[in-house]
C-alpha cells in the first residue's frame, strides 16, 4: 500500500510537468443555481447576468477565462486553495467575507431583499424563514428573531416554501421575481430588507494584481453606461 | 439560442413552439440533459476503477496486518483502525483538499526551489504557477479527469480500509489444519499463503465484500461534495422549477426525477445481487466449508 501511495505521488508529481505557457487562463467560479443572476441553461452551460457580464469583463481585462460551478458551501475554501481564481456568484460585499477574502468593487449596487410565501398572511417575525445557507438573508434571518431553516441549494428554500415546510422565503429581490415567474403561487410578502453592500467578484487575497485588472474593468462598464444596460436586461438589480 | 447549440431532433429548433410529445422528445434531448445521461456514465465508471482499487488496497491493508515484520503489522492495522473510525463525510471533505494541496506543495518544491514567497499567506495556499496541479491554464476536461481521480483515490483508500478488515477476517477463517498440511507438504510459508490460504479464503470474505460493494453502490452522491456531477446532483438541478428564462420552462418535476434515480440505483443492485449469488456458487463449488454454514465441516 505504500508503494501505491508513492507511485501515486510520484505520479502526480511529474504529470503535467509539461509546458506551462505564459498565456494564463482565470477561472471564474459561480454556483449556476441562481436565476436571473448564473444558471445552468438548456445547452448545459453556465448563463446568466454575471456569464455576460464576466466574459465581458474578461474581454476588457484581456484574460483568457474559464467558467467552472461548485457547491454554495464550499465557494470560498476551493478559492483560497486555488481551485478557481475568482468568485463570481452574486456574492454581496461582507465584513465577514472579507476577512478571509478580498472583493473587486462591487458591480450591482446594495438591494434589498425580499421575502416570498403562498399566503399573504404569513408572520414573517416569528414564523418559520427558509434561507440558503451561508447568505446574508440566513444571517439576518437568525437575528430577526425568526425560526431559520437553512438549505444547501437556492431551489430547495423555494420549494420549502412550497410544500409547506417553511412560511416563507427570504433571498435577493430579483431571485425572488424570477421564483415566482417560475411558480404561480408564490407572492411577495411583506417589506422588503436592506442588506449588503453590493455584489462584487471575490478574489484571493494575495492575488492583488487580479483584482486591480478586474476593478479597472468594472470601472469602464460603469463608465460607459454597458454596466447598467446589462443590469436592465438581466433584471437583477437598480442601476448605478 | 446560438446556432451552435446541438440539437437531437431538426424540430427542436424552436423550443417555445413545441407541444405534447415533441416537447418532451425536445425537452429529454437538450444538451442538459445530455450532460445529466453522461453522468450515469461517470458513477459507473467510479464503481468500475474503485471496486478493483479498493480491493487491492484492502488486500495490501490485510497482508500487512498479518505480516511478521511489526513496522508492516502497525501500518496496516493503523490504516485500517483511522479511515474506519474516521465519518466519511469528514474524510471527503477534508482529506481530498489536504491531498491535493500535497501533491502541489510536492511539486512546489520540485520545480520552483527559487520561490520565496510562503506556501501559506493567511488563508491563501499559494504555490507557483508552474505547480499547479492541474495547471490552471489546463482545458476544463483535464480539471475533471484530475478531480475525478482524486475522488477514486479517497474512495479506494476509505472502502479499501472496510475491505482490509473483511479480508483479515477471512484469513484467519481459513481452516489451521490447511495450512499445517501445505507445511508438511514441505511449502514455504510464501507458498502456503499463496496456494493454500488465498484461493480458499475468498468464500469467507464474499459476504463481506457484497455488502460493501452495496454500499459503495449507494455511497456515489458523495462525489458532489468533491465537484464531480453525479446523477443526484443532476436530478436535483434538473427536476427543480424553471421560469421563463429557460427554453423548457415546467414546475418543480424534482419527485420524478428522484423516482427515475430509484428505478436505476434498484435496478443495480438487483443485478449486482444476482452476480454475486453466482459468484458465491462458484467459489463454493466442490468444498465442503461453503454454502450452509462457512465454519461447519473443517
Amino acid at each position: 500500500m505504500k508503494r501505491t501511495i508513492l507511485t501515486a505521488a510520484a505520479f502526480a508529481v511529474l504529470a503535467g510537468a509539461a509546458i506551462a505557457d505564459s498565456h494564463s487562463v482565470v477561472r471564474m467560479g459561480t454556483e449556476g443555481a441562481y436565476p436571473p443572476w448564473n444558471f445552468i441553461n438548456d445547452a448545459g452551460k453556465v448563463d446568466g447576468f454575471e456569464r455576460e457580464l464576466g466574459d465581458e469583463l474578461c474581454k476588457r481585462a484581456e484574460l483568457n477565462c474559464e467558467w467552472v460551478t461548485n457547491d454554495w458551501d464550499s465557494i470560498i475554501p476551493n478559492l483560497v486553495s486555488g481551485n478557481y481564481d475568482t468568485i463570481i456568484a452574486g456574492m454581496s460585499i461582507t465584513d465577514e467575507r472579507d476577512e478571509v477574502i478580498d472583493f473587486t468593487q462591487a458591480y450591482t449596487p446594495p438591494d434589498p431583499s425580499t421575502y416570498a410565501a403562498v399566503s399573504a398572511d404569513v408572520d414573517l417575525a416569528g414564523g418559520v424563514i427558509a434561507a440558503q445557507t451561508g447568505t446574508i438573508q440566513a444571517g439576518y434571518v437568525a437575528e430577526s428573531g425568526a425560526t431559520l431553516v437553512e438549505f444547501a441549494t437556492p431551489d430547495e428554500t423555494i420549494a420549502a416554501v412550497l410544500n409547506g415546510e417553511a412560511d416563507a422565503v427570504l433571498a435577493d429581490d430579483s431571485f425572488i421575481k424570477t421564483a415566482i415567474e417560475a411558480n404561480g403561487d408564490l407572492m411577495v410578502v411583506g417589506d422588503p430588507v436592506a442588506l449588503g453592500g453590493g455584489v462584487g467578484m471575490g478574489i484571493r487575497e494575495s492575488d492583488g494584481d487580479l483584482k486591480a485588472k478586474f476593478d479597472a474593468a468594472i470601472q469602464s462598464m460603469k463608465d460607459d453606461g454597458t454596466l447598467n444596460a446589462m443590469i436592465v436586461k438581466w433584471e437583477v438589480a437598480s442601476q448605478w | 439560442m446560438s446556432k451552435t447549440v446541438f440539437l437531437m431532433f431538426e424540430f427542436c429548433a424552436d423550443p417555445s413552439t413545441l407541444e405534447g410529445l415533441a416537447w418532451v422528445a425536445c425537452y429529454l434531448t437538450n444538451g442538459k440533459h445530455l450532460t445529466a445521461y453522461l453522468s450515469f456514465g461517470t458513477v459507473m465508471l467510479l464503481l468500475a476503477i474503485t471496486a478493483p482499487v479498493s480491493l487491492a488496497f484492502g488486500f495490501a491493508g490485510a497482508t500487512a496486518a498479518r505480516s511478521r515484520i511489526a513496522p508492516l503489522r502497525w501500518l496496516g492495522k493503523g490504516y485500517t483502525a483511522i479511515v474506519r473510525g474516521v465519518p466519511d463525510i469528514v474524510f471527503f471533505l477534508f482529506f481530498v483538499i489536504a491531498l491535493d494541496q500535497a501533491f502541489e506543495w510536492l511539486r512546489h518544491q520540485a520545480f520552483c526551489p527559487d520561490w520565496t514567497e510562503p506556501v501559506r499567506q493567511g488563508n491563501d495556499f499559494v504555490v507557483c504557477p508552474e505547480a499547479k496541479l492541474p495547471l490552471s491554464n489546463a482545458p476544463q476536461f483535464v480539471h475533471e479527469v484530475y478531480g475525478f481521480s482524486l475522488d477514486v483515490l479517497t474512495f479506494a483508500i476509505v472502502f479499501g480500509a472496510f475491505a482490509a478488515n473483511v479480508l483479515y477476517g477471512a484469513m484467519r477463517a481459513v481452516p489451521r489444519p490447511q495450512i499445517e498440511t501445505a507445511e508438511a507438504y514441505g511449502m514455504s510459508s510464501r507458498q502456503a499463503f499463496w496456494r493454500v490460504l488465498i484461493p480458499q479464503m475468498w468464500i469467507y470474505a464474499l459476504p463481506g465484500l457484497s455488502n460493501l460493494w452495496m454500499i459503495l453502490v449507494k455511497a456515489t452522491p458523495l462525489l458532489f461534495l468533491l465537484g464531480v456531477e453525479d446523477i443526484v446532483y443532476w436530478a436535483r438541478e434538473l427536476g427543480g422549477s424553471k421560469g421563463p428564462i429557460f427554453d423548457y420552462p415546467h414546475p418543480d418535476w424534482t419527485i420524478w426525477y428522484f423516482l427515475a434515480l430509484l428505478v436505476f440505483y434498484l435496478a443495480l443492485t438487483r443485478v449486482s445481487e444476482v452476480v454475486l449469488d453466482r459468484l458465491t456458487r462458484r467459489l463454493s463449488h466442490g468444498r465442503a466449508t461453503a454454502g450452509s454454514g462457512a465454519a461447519g465441516a473443517g
